[in-house]
């Protein structure tokens, strides 16, 4: 008898167990963060978890490269998770008029964000907003201070003290002026174009008009960018065209090289692996005491699958994503990962403080090519990877890779006026 | 007897004829299919050959077209040229039965071949890298460090170099094929060579060379059809954008592109599916060409 009674009171137990568990909903998380596993894992999943008891959420993110492929035939499938992170603009955009991206525009927590923050995850008009913005990341140089130091270079905030710089760097030998490469093809054009770019063609101003087709590729302010990055090959390493992101990567954190063109992204994993002091830098401006301008592009935000079949318990996640809360433990998890929440974030690391500065003395703007102009064929993002290797390469010249971004440019996108 | 009804022919195909109409056959149509559809504001709807005519017309598209198709063509060549000759040269010395650690051998040159291509990949763009590459640090020791350049960063020489890294990873296949063409070949008639005067290299190419003919004509249409379907290798060294300069983009990347889409590029199943199709018509060509033109010809000796 007595055995059978345990038996029952397992069985009763298992059963409100299982009444508990069945109450419980998992979010599941598509993402190309694949560097954030584990911080997603430690701290940012628990703190929502003990908020909110019954969601339970799963990070599941997949390659940077194949994200958006396999995002778009996941959702095809209906087999993508219930919470999306977003990539800026078209790619999301499309995602919205295919019915893929529910509409989040009455989140409460969409009063938390800027109409710029949230530019980059709107229908043109303004209307509709579908993910709820969650970082911005900011581009500039990130040095070796000690090499600095020991060469005695002082930050160069012009065009002329940058160059005399690097060249006294190259003059000493110790140090490769600049770690980067052509082989992977994008970071010519991100952190090389699009991060020196603003400076010339005024950020928001240039951007703007090269969207209402008062301004053109072929013009001054477009074109200098390629003439100053035809001007970097010198200064890269023996055999940059095959010298890959990582490659370049760590030739600067084994403190081989002294300049980084940067993305604010890095700064988690620098801290971690490079040995010696970092700095960094705005991108010099051509004449000392120009106002300086700063790509602080909005790229990653999160929205909800139409398809989920939790959007309550997903719609509470995202509420907490737009939170002030969320902000703070974001942005210091992930140094360089820059908050677009309202609430400002008193940030702890450094380097992570030095970029976000430059928010306060110089004009922010985004990626050039990211905003409409890259929606037809021959894509403009694409084109500029090519043409900004080309143009370090030597094997185009600065004006001849203008006249052909514009003229594919033109061949399909006539502007609104 | 021969009234018999032959259900059980049926149910013994029906399992292949199935699994290979739902996994082969129905997604070929389909591809074909889905080429002759467009979608634009009004929706998804039919749009005859019009995804053809801007593959073939529109510059924006005709350009990378063509290109692609030139690169194939210069990666079969260089497979041709190398792979099969090299293959045909290593089986001829593997079959010579006074060679000591044949199997050895075999197996060494046979391994990069059951080696995935995301491994073979890696592994040579370390081995080639400038800055941590054992390559420059070789030429070096023999004093040759002026020949070495970051070849697959190069215009000029990444698509070679990468046709010869697959190359080095698929030289066992013809290799084998042949090996086990040459073993095939019966004792007497070389003895009735030797006794004719026929001995060492003249041997190989009298007798042994024609007798193995018809495996180097599977091997070549092999290649073809490898060549013209090739992807993996590419992307995983140069990435979807097969750099430098689209110098490495083949068919398969430039439809990689197209069909899924790459970075702020969003993914485009109709002319995807144009350019599948183009691919499947080129090796259609390709292999109708040997069975009618080549095969037909072919000599075939009894032993």
């Amino acid at each position: 008898m007595k055995i059978s009674r345990l038996t029952g009171y397992l069985l009763v137990s298992t059963f409100l167990g299982g009444a508990v568990w069945a109450e419980d909903v998992t979010l599941t998380i598509e993402s190309w963060r694949n560097d954030d596993l584990a911080i997603w894992q430690d701290k940012i999943i628990p703190a929502f978890e003990a908020s909110h008891p019954g969601i339970k959420v799963s990070f599941t993110p997949s390659a940077p490269a194949d994200y958006n492929a396999a995002l778009n035939s996941k959702l095809d499938a209906g087999s993508a998770g219930d919470l999306v992170t977003c990539r800026p603009f078209d790619a999301s955009l499309a995602l919205y008029t295919k019915g893929q991206l529910a509409d989040l525009t009455g989140l409460a927590a969409m009063a938390n964000f800027s109409d710029v923050a949230k530019s980059a995850w709107q229908t043109d008009d303004g209307a509709a907003t579908f993910c709820v913005p969650m970082a911005s990341v900011i581009h500039g140089f990130i040095y070796n201070k000690d090499a600095f130091d020991a060469l005695g270079i002082s930050v160069p905030t012009t065009e002329a003290e940058f160059f005399s710089a690097l060249d006294k760097i190259k003059a000493d030998g110790t140090y490769i002026p600049m770690a980067m490469g052509t082989n992977d093809q994008w970071e010519a054009a991100t952190m090389g174009y699009n991060n020196i770019g603003p400076n010339y063609w005024k950020g928001e101003e240039g951007r703007l008009a090269l969207i209402n087709g008062t301004q053109k590729l072929t013009d001054e302010q477009w074109v200098a960018p390629y003439r100053q990055l035809a001007k970097w090959k010198d200064y890269l390493g023996d055999g940059f065209e095959a010298q890959t992101y990582p490659d370049s990567q760590n030739l600067f954190t084994l403190g081989r090289a002294a300049i980084y063109p940067a993305g604010s992204w890095e700064i988690s994993g620098f801290n971690t692996q490079a040995q010696f002091k970092m700095g960094a830098f705005a991108p010099p401006v051509a004449n000392a005491g120009d106002e300086c301008y700063i790509s602080d592009h909005t790229d990653i935000g999160m929205g909800l699958n139409a398809a989920s079949a939790h959007p309550d318990e997903a719609k509470q996640f995202l509420e907490w994503v737009g939170s002030a809360e969320f902000a703070d433990l974001y942005a210091n998890a992930l140094p360089g990962f820059f908050s677009l929440n309202s609430t400002p974030v008193k940030m702890q690391d450094p380097l992570a403080q030095e970029f976000v500065s430059w928010r306060d003395k110089c004009q922010s703007t985004i990626r050039s090519t990211y905003q409409i102009l890259s929606r037809g064929t021959p894509n403009l993002e694409n084109e500029t990877w090519t043409a900004s290797v080309n143009v370090i390469k030597g094997t185009e010249t600065p004006e001849d890779a203008g006249k052909r971004l514009q003229a594919g440019l033109e061949s399909w996108y006539k502007p609104a006026n | 007897m021969a009234s018999r009804p032959r259900t059980h022919i049926v149910v013994f195909l029906a399992p292949a004829v199935i699994v290979y109409t739902a996994v082969m056959i129905w997604p070929l149509f389909n591809t074909l299919l889905l080429a002759l559809y467009t979608t634009d504001e009004a929706g998804r709807h039919f749009a005859g050959l019009k995804n053809f005519r801007t593959l073939l017309g529109d510059p924006n598209w005709s350009r990378p077209f063509w290109n692609a198709l030139g690169n194939n063509i210069w990666f079969f060549v260089v497979h041709m040229l190398v792979q099969n000759p090299l293959g045909v040269l290593l089986a001829a010395i593997l079959s010579h039965p006074r060679l000591r650690f044949a199997a050895l051998y075999r197996s060494a040159i046979f391994i990069p071949t059951v080696l995935s291509f995301v491994i073979v990949g890696f592994a040579w763009k370390l081995i080639l890298s400038p800055i941590w590459g054992i390559a420059p640090s070789m030429l070096d020791m023999v004093g040759l460090k002026s020949l070495f350049a970051p070849w697959l960063g190069k215009e000029e020489y990444a698509l070679t170099t990468l046709a010869l890294i697959s190359v080095w990873q698929f030289v066992g296949i013809p290799m084998m094929l042949i090996y086990a063409a040459l073993l095939s070949i019966p004792e007497e008639i070389l003895e009735a060579g030797e006794i004719d005067g026929l001995t060492g290299w003249q041997a190989f190419w009298k007798i042994k060379l024609p007798l193995i003919l018809p495996s180097i004509g599977i091997i070549s249409i092999l290649t073809f059809v490898g060549n013209f379907n090739a992807f993996d290798l590419i992307y995983s060294a140069q990435g979807a954008l097969a750099g430098p300069n689209f110098s490495t983009d083949l068919l398969g990347t430039f439809l990689y592109r197209t069909f899924f889409g790459f970075q702020l590029q969003l993914g485009d199943p109709h002319m995807g599916s144009a350019i599948a199709t183009a691919m499947f018509v080129i090796i259609l060509i390709g292999v109708c060409l040997y069975l009618f033109a080549i095969q037909t010809r072919m000599r075939r000796y009894q032993f």
